[in-house]
C-alpha cells in the first residue's frame, strides 16, 4: 500500500512541476546553475572513470583472447560495444545517482527541514517547479557528458591496446568500425534521455517528501541512490528489450 | 483584517484544532500563545495556507481563502510576509539576495531598484554590512532581522511571525518583539506571532489569544491577561517561577 502511495504521489510531484511557472528570468538563472551543479561539475569523474574503464574493457578482452583465430580487431569491437551500449550510458549513471542524486536529495531535503520550501510556498511560488524543473531542464544536457564518456572509453582503450602491446592501432581502429550500426547509437541516447529524466526526478521526490531531521536527510539520500539505481536497472532492461531484441 | 470561523484540523485521528473563531485586527500585533502541542503553529500554517482546514472560513479582508482560485489565493500570498522559527532564509544566497528575492520574483523594478529598496529595509532592521554575507556566517538574531527585512521588503498587508523569539538571548529577543510591534504600526498591517513567551505577551499583545488543546480558551489584551480569573490564563502566565513571584507580590499589594 506504501509503495502504491509513493508511487501516485512521484506522479501527482511530476503535474504539479509542470503547474504554474516561476518568473522566466529567475527560471532561466536557476537552470544555468544546475547545468553547472550537476553536468558541468561531474565531468571531471565521469572522464576519469571513462578513460581508465574503457582501457580496462580493452585489456580485458585482450587477455582473454587465447584462441589465435580471434582476429585483433575484436579488442576495439568489445571496447566500443561495451563503452557504448552499456558503460557510458548506463553504469555512468549508476554512478552519477550516487554523486547528482545524492546532492540533489540532500540538497532539497535540507531545504524541507530548514523550512525555506514552506517559505517558497508561503510566497506564493510553485516550490516544485522552482526547485525540480531547473534540474529536469539541466539534466537534458546529460547525453553530451555520456558523449564525452563514450569518446574518454574509447580513447582509453585505444591507449591501452596500442600502448600495453595487445593489439595494433590498425587493428583496432579497424574493430571499432566493424559491424558499426548507427541504431545503437540511437538506442543509446535514447535511453541516457530516460535516465536523465529519472535521476532528476526521483531524488527530487524524495528530498521533497521527507519528513523529519537532519538525520533523515541523510536516509533520504541513501533511500534515492537505491531507488534511483533500481528504476535505471529496470528502465534499462525495459528500453534494450524493446529497442534492441526484435 | 483577518477573521476566522470555526476552524477544525486533523492529523489522522487525532483532532488538533476544535473549532476556532477569533479575528486579528489591522494595525495590531495579534498573538496566538499556548503550550506546547496546544495547536498554535497548526493554527498559524491554516491561516497562510500551509495547512487546509478540514472545517471553518478564513477570511482575508472580508473574502473566505476557502472561495478564492489558485490565481486569487497566489496573490494573496504576495501581500503575505513570514518570519519563521528558524529564519527560513535561503542558505545558498547571501543577504541581499534572500531580502531582493520577493522583490525579483513579483515586481518589474530595475535591479537599483531592488538594491535600494533591499538597503532601506536591512536599514530599518538596523543591519549594515551584511549583504554580501551568507545566512551562516551571521548570528542567529541577526538572521531573524534579516528573516523580518525579506518579509517586509514587498510592502506585505499581513504579518506572520512563528516563534520569532527562539533560542534568542531575552535582549535580542526584547528588539526583535519591539522591531515587529514598530513595523505593525508603520506599516499599518494585521500582524499574527505565534509566541509562549509572556515576555512578548507583556511588550507586544495588543490583541492576544490563548489556545489549550485545540481550543481558543480566552482572548483578551496583554493587559486583561493579568487581571483575569480565567483559571486556564492563570495556569499558563504563573506557570514560571518569575510570574509566580511577581502574582505573589501582587496578591501582598491588594
Amino acid at each position: 500500500m506504501k509503495y502504491l502511495r509513493d508511487i501516485g504521489s512521484y506522479f501527482v510531484m511530476i503535474t504539479k512541476v509542470f503547474g504554474s511557472f516561476t518568473k522566466r528570468s529567475v527560471l532561466r538563472e536557476l537552470i544555468f546553475k544546475e547545468i553547472d551543479d550537476l553536468i558541468i561539475s561531474s565531468l571531471g569523474i565521469v572522464s576519469f572513470i571513462s578513460f581508465f574503464v574503457g582501457g580496462v574493457v580493452a585489456i580485458q578482452t585482450a587477455l582473454n583472447m587465447t584462441n589465435p583465430i580471434i582476429p585483433e580487431s575484436l579488442i576495439g569491437f568489445a571496447t566500443r560495444q561495451s563503452v557504448i551500449l552499456e558503460f557510458a550510458p548506463t553504469f555512468i549513471s549508476i554512478i552519477m545517482a550516487g554523486k547528482v542524486g545524492s546532492f540533489i536529495t540532500s540538497s532539497i531535503g535540507s531545504m524541507r527541514v530548514t523550512e525555506q520550501i514552506d517559505a517558497l510556498e508561503v510566497m506564493g511560488i510553485n516550490s516544485l517547479n522552482y526547485l525540480v524543473f531547473p534540474k529536469i531542464v539541466a539534466l537534458m544536457f546529460y547525453p553530451f557528458l555520456i558523449a564525452i564518456a563514450m569518446f574518454l572509453g574509447v580513447i582509453g582503450g585505444w591507449l591501452a591496446g596500442v600502448y600495453g602491446g595487445f593489439t595494433s592501432s590498425t587493428a583496432f581502429i579497424e574493430g571499432l568500425q566493424d559491424d558499426f550500426i548507427p541504431f545503437q547509437l540511437f538506442y543509446a541516447f535514447f535511453k541516457t534521455f530516460v535516465f536523465a529524466f529519472i535521476l532528476a526526478t526521483v531524488p527530487s521526490w524524495q528530498g521533497y517528501y521527507m519528513k523529519g531531521g537532519s538525520l533523515e536527510v541523510g536516509k533520504a539520500s541513501t533511500n534515492s541512490f537505491v531507488w534511483t539505481s533500481v528504476l535505471i536497472i529496470l528502465a534499462n532492461y525495459v528500453i534494450t528489450q524493446l529497442l534492441l531484441s526484435s | 483584517m483577518i477573521k476566522v470561523e470555526d476552524i477544525h484540523k486533523s492529523f489522522g485521528d487525532e483532532e488538533i484544532l476544535k473549532g476556532i473563531s477569533t479575528m486579528f485586527e489591522k494595525g495590531k500585533t495579534n498573538l496566538i500563545i499556548g503550550q506546547s502541542g496546544s495547536g498554535k503553529t497548526v493554527m498559524l500554517k491554516c491561516l497562510i495556507g500551509l495547512f487546509k482546514p478540514e472545517g471553518g472560513r478564513i477570511y482575508y479582508e472580508n473574502e473566505a481563502i476557502q472561495d478564492m482560485d489558485d490565481e486569487k489565493q497566489r496573490s494573496l500570498r504576495e501581500d503575505i510576509g513570514m518570519l519563521f522559527q528558524g529564519g527560513a532564509l535561503f542558505d545558498s544566497m547571501t543577504i541581499e539576495q534572500n531580502v531582493m528575492f520577493p522583490l525579483r520574483m513579483f515586481t518589474k523594478q530595475k535591479k537599483s531598484e531592488m538594491l535600494e529598496r533591499v538597503n532601506e529595509v536591512l536599514a530599518r532592521v538596523d543591519l549594515k554590512n551584511v549583504n554580501k554575507k551568507y545566512p551562516a556566517e551571521i548570528s542567529g538574531g541577526m538572521q531573524k532581522r534579516v528573516s523580518i527585512a525579506r518579509a517586509i521588503v514587498n510592502r506585505p498587508k499581513f504579518l506572520f511571525c512563528d516563534e520569532p523569539n527562539s533560542g534568542l538571548d531575552p535582549k535580542t529577543a526584547t528588539l526583535i518583539d519591539n522591531l515587529i510591534q514598530e513595523l505593525t504600526h508603520e506599516y499599518d498591517i494585521t500582524t499574527v506571532v505565534v509566541t509562549h513567551d509572556m515576555n512578548s505577551v507583556m511588550e507586544i499583545g495588543q490583541k492576544v489569544v490563548l489556545l489549550k488543546l485545540g481550543k481558543l480558551v480566552w482572548q483578551g489584551t496583554n493587559e486583561e491577561i493579568f487581571k483575569t480569573d480565567n483559571e486556564d490564563v492563570t495556569n499558563f502566565v504563573y506557570s514560571s517561577d518569575l510570574f509566580k513571584k511577581i502574582r505573589e507580590v501582587q496578591i501582598k499589594e491588594q
